[in-house]
């Protein structure tokens, strides 16, 4: 992060009290002592630490924190939730912003990440459970990077990793309690 | 000893042999597994990312099967499923309009006080812990195994309760109670990169290759895992590893199910050991060859009435 001049007024803690709203944490509790920076596996690869977006959280800098690629990039590991000393859910907080993100209509910076999310929900509504080679061909597809991983996909079908034909079951009752989901997210 | 089961989809699908060896191992021990009939999907790595309420309906819909069996435990091997179901339970029961809103999408009653279990649990109690060795017919002391926990049997704590969270036990208490030597090392519970399988390789690569090497340098001859995705993670990416680090690590990825089942003398073909992209011929020559003495009685009474002379 360069460094730069922040203005904070009551406008800033807007961004913050969504993050409470939506997922239910409070990220004042955060005194920033860094842990959960380091010991975040893929911290190598983030524009800002998570111990730095959080803070960026704290100021209100909405747009730094919908720019960063930081919670597109992890790992889901719970690392820094479990180590925090102030009990700050960082890995709720990092889904929390792409929930909200994609409420706000913003782009990700990793745009892959988010297409695969949306075609393994599509992959459920059709099939209920999932459909792994159903669904690696429409990402793979949709992403434009169908050579990539080719070698692994044809070693693992030809060990018969993959059931070749999608079963249907249960996809009847995903579609219905994903729609209802829908409709209470509307109102 | 009865339990719900829920296989989880990784289960029918490229993690085949966890499901087979799992019931394999658990006949033998008696334990009886009845799959809740129509499960469908918890979700996984992709539902928590697009909403709260989704990512909890689902394993919630799946819970909601069990009483209608009249079981209120059911077992969930598959980690990332393991995870998602406690973690479902957990928000339900602090977060009473998500509750509703769960109850409303899933039209029946949330199961928020079923019995979610690992099952490395019940295997490391009473009374299937002391069963083990009695079912060993296999010596295979002379294997070194890691046993890999990844990230979503422990944390977080406070909603897996599993064991320790940075130092987990109970894989290596099951393993050694079979007679295979687990070893210390640094990466049990480091993430191997599992939700981007798909998404972004190149992390997969780099995380899950340093987990094999420190698997190598500890002296391993095989990573023991308990999660469908760790196994494909480790498993299927040697062949990148090769690429982007030169030296294929040629290390053998197997579910403990499967160590367990091998040790009570069941055949490779049964416990699906060739399903492995990973070639595991080197381990199962090693578990075959005769198991050298490593100290003889004497001198190991030696070092231990030297032990009692410092006293
Ligand atoms: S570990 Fe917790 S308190 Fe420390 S910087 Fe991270 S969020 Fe803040
Ligand atoms: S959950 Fe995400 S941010 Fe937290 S340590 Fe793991 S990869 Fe890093």
């Amino acid at each position: 992060m360069t460094e730069e001049i922040v203005h904070i007024d009551e406008k800033s803690f807007t961004f913050s009290d969504a993050v409470v709203a939506v997922g239910g944490i409070d990220t004042s509790y955060c005194y920033q002592c860094g842990k959960c920076a380091t010991g975040c596996p893929v911290a190598y690869e983030m524009d800002l630490t998570p111990t730095q977006l959080i803070h960026a959280i704290q100021l209100g800098l909405k747009d730094l924190v919908y720019n960063s690629k930081t919670m597109w990039l992890c790992a889901a590991c719970q690392t820094c939730s479990t180590r925090c000393p102030q009990d700050v859910d960082i890995a709720e907080v990092l889904d929390t912003v792409k929930i909200l993100m994609q409420r706000d209509k913003k782009k990700p910076q990793l745009p892959n990440v988010l297409k695969f999310n949306k075609r393994f929900m599509g992959n459920l509504k059709w099939f209920g459970r999932l459909y792994e080679l159903g669904m690696i061909a429409m990402l793979k597809l949709s992403t434009r990077k169908f050579t990539q991983d080719m070698g692994m996909g044809m070693k693992m079908l030809k060990k018969r990793k993959f059931s070749i034909w999608p079963r249907f079951k249960g996809g009847w009752a995903v579609r219905k309690i994903l729609r209802r989901v829908k409709k209470q997210e509307k109102a | 000893m009865k339990y719900a089961y829920y296989p989880g989809c990784s289960l029918h699908s490229t993690g085949q042999e966890f499901d087979k060896s799992l019931l394999a191992v658990c006949e033998k021990l008696g334990v009886e597994l009845v799959e809740l009939e129509k499960w469908v999907c918890c979700g996984s790595t992709a539902a928590h990312n697009l909403s709260k309420v989704a990512a909890t309906a689902l394993p919630m819909a799946n819970l909601a099967l069990m009483p209608k069996m009249g079981l209120d435990e059911v077992v969930v091997p598959c980690a990332e499923c393991f995870s998602k179901l406690k973690i479902a339970q957990h928000n339900c029961k602090t977060d009473k309009k998500l509750k509703r809103d769960v109850v409303e999408a899933i039209h029946k009653d949330c199961n928020d006080d079923a019995k979610v279990i690992h099952p490395l649990s019940i295997f490391a109690e009473e009374p299937l812990i002391s069963r083990i060795p009695a079912l060993v017919e296999k010596n295979l002391s002379g294997l070194k195994v890691v046993c890999y926990y990844g990230c979503l049997l422990t944390r977080p704590p406070k909603i897996t309760q599993f064991d320790i969270a940075e130092y987990p036990e109970t894989m290596d208490n099951v393993l050694r109670a079979t007679g295979i030597t687990t070893l210390d090392w640094d990466h049990k519970t480091i993430c191997c990169g599992a939700s981007f399988a798909l998404s972004k390789p190149d992390i997969v690569v780099n995380l899950s290759h340093k987990i094999i090497e420190d698997a190598k340098e500890v002296g391993a001859d095989a990573i023991a895992v308990a999660c469908p995705m760790c196994h494909a993670n480790l498993d299927t990416r040697q062949d990148d590893m090769e690429k982007e680090y030169g030296v294929h690590p040629q290390m053998p990825v197997l579910y403990f199910t499967q160590l367990m089942g091998y040790s009570f003398g069941m055949t490779p073909e049964e416990l699906l050991l060739d399903k492995h992209l990973t070639d595991v011929s080197s381990l199962i020559e090693k578990a075959n060859a005769p198991v050298e003495e490593e100290a003889s009685p004497e001198e190991e009474e030696a070092t231990s009435f030297q032990f009692d002379g410092h006293h």
